[in-house]
């Protein structure tokens, strides 16, 4: 079990921020840490990979204390047994993939565990190559498993998928949820793609002005525990036209525009650019390969 | 010609050169990432040599390590160092004033890295020497070439500074600079040319292949 108890004056660009947060990650959860740009979400992971120093407070990771303001124990990063995946990868430039993951090596460690990770992100023809002429997808998963060759317990992932566009985004998503089992880790993610959260987390924090102002399991977190539809997307509404005595509702979902027809009272209830809930439970959807 | 200036002046820009290299990268390594209320000064301190007149630097320096002062002396009777009208003061002084050629590029160099880079490496357990010597400095293999080029050309280019500490001591701390400037006084004009036309061929290639490896020219023409 982690638990974070943290409070840190934080300067940005929008001013100063008093971060306050208490946060309790049981092992083994795959945890996401949501909320707008500013709310903290990266400085709370910092704070526990010990790359920045809150100003006081307590991280105890199991049975060990990580920091504790009061008893003076600060430890380095170095001796916290996390994995990071950056936002912008970090790869090493003069290092090729092989060789970023080597690096990443404890002493002595057994370096059978380098294939197997190359193998598992299907890097193996890769290993040769420099980071830089490598594509986004392909660098996110040397960044990811090169966070893993010293097996941490943690895996911190701060946007990971951000940058990329959405098939890769759904095949890397599940790398992670792979990874997550396979090697048995608290993973925390920072994400703001809601489909991506309930897909992948077991627990979502929301986070604002440094404070965690709502948790819960994904379902419950976005209220698609309400109805018990059976198919259901969310999309925003980009378009309502009147015609004759109906509406027809133009919902963007994904990259698709769907159309929904609904009544004038239904109509007035929305207008353009609200978040919306398409469900439907009455007849079964036409399922066909494309 | 006497071959003695040139000799003595390529051998003061290798050494200067040498000991910069090894003194200026934790100098910019701690300037590049502290937060320190002193930083402003020491970074004011390591540039003070692009402004301030050589003249300036050798006049305390001379004050300072003078036999007939008591730092100087001290220096002199209990450690044997004589840092006057010798060769090593030569050095020190050029240290002093090529730093900031050695310091700003690494310096800048380091600052352009991601952050995340270090971090990254940090995470993964590796001390901040190791992420320096493997990560940082290999990445930024220009910089470096920049430095120690400067430095020497810089070194190469002194008159000032090393005429008020060495005086003018022929095959001990005359320099070629100083070897020019001696022999267009005796109007020895030939000599004096060919003194300068060296400094200038040497400094010109020098120059010209550091452009050329820091702009892909080498690179390009390989491949």
């Amino acid at each position: 079990m982690i638990s974070l108890n943290l409070k840190k004056t934080l300067k940005s660009a929008g001013g100063k921020m008093d971060l306050d947060l208490q946060l309790t990650i049981e092992k083994g959860q795959f945890v996401t840490l949501f909320g707008e740009s500013g709310a903290g979400k990266t400085s709370t992971l910092r704070m526990l990979s010990g790359l920045l120093k809150p100003d006081s407070g307590t991280i105890k990771v199991g049975e060990t204390i990580w920091f504790d303001s009061h008893k003076n124990i600060d430890l380095k990063p170095q001796h916290r047994k996390v994995g990071y995946v950056f936002q912008d990868y970090a790869l090493f430039p003069n290092m090729s993939v092989r060789q970023n993951l080597e690096y990443a090596l404890r002493k002595n460690q057994d370096r059978t565990i380098i294939g197997e990770l190359l193998e598992f992100a299907q890097l193996g023809e890769l290993e040769q190559r420099n980071p830089e002429t490598l594509s986004g997808g392909q660098k996110q998963r040397v960044a990811l498993v090169r966070a893993l060759v010293q097996r941490p317990e943690i895996l911190i992932l701060d946007e990971p998928l951000s940058a990329l566009d959405l098939k890769m985004r759904i095949k890397l998503q599940e790398y992670l949820l792979q990874v997550h089992k396979k090697y048995n880790l608290t993973t925390i993610l920072v994400s703001h793609d809601i489909g991506e959260i309930v897909k992948l987390s077991d627990r979502v924090f929301e986070l604002q002005n440094g404070s965690v102002i709502k948790q819960g399991t994904a379902a419950e977190f976005f209220g698609l525990n309400k109805t018990s539809a059976k198919f259901r997307f969310s999309g925003e509404i980009l378009k309502i036209q009147r015609e004759d005595v109906l509406y027809v509702i133009s919902v963007l979902i994904g990259n698709d525009i769907i159309k929904v027809v609904a009544d004038r009272t239904e109509a007035n209830n929305f207008k353009i650019g609200d978040q919306v809930l398409v469900a439907s439970k009455a007849f079964n959807p036409i399922i066909q390969k494309i | 010609m006497d071959w003695q200036p040139l000799v003595l002046t390529f051998k003061l820009a290798v050494v200067t050169t040498a000991i910069l290299f090894v003194v200026s990268i934790p100098i910019a390594s701690w300037l590049s990432s502290t937060r320190s209320k002193i930083r402003p000064v020491l970074e004011t301190l390591v540039s003070m040599p692009l402004v301030l007149p050589p003249t300036v630097l050798g006049f305390y320096m001379l004050v300072t390590f003078s036999p007939e002062n008591a730092f100087g002396n001290w220096l002199n009777e209990w450690l044997g160092i004589k840092l006057i009208f010798s060769f090593e003061g030569l050095v020190l002084a050029s240290v002093i004033y090529s730093l900031p050629f050695m310091v700003q590029p690494i310096q800048a160099g380091l600052s352009s890295l991601p952050s995340t880079l270090k971090e990254a490496s940090y995470t993964m357990g590796k001390s901040k020497m190791t992420t320096l010597l493997k990560i940082l400095l290999p990445n930024i293999k220009p910089s470096l070439l920049t430095g120690i080029v400067l430095s020497f050309a810089h070194t190469i280019g002194e008159f000032g500074v090393v005429l008020m500490i060495g005086g003018n001591m022929s095959g001990k701390t005359k320099v070629a600079s100083i070897a020019i400037y001696d022999e267009v006084e005796a109007l020895n004009y030939a000599a004096a040319n060919s003194y300068s036309l060296i400094l200038f061929t040497v400094t010109f290639i020098i120059l010209l292949l550091v452009y050329l490896t820091n702009g892909g020219y080498f690179k390009r023409y390989s491949q």
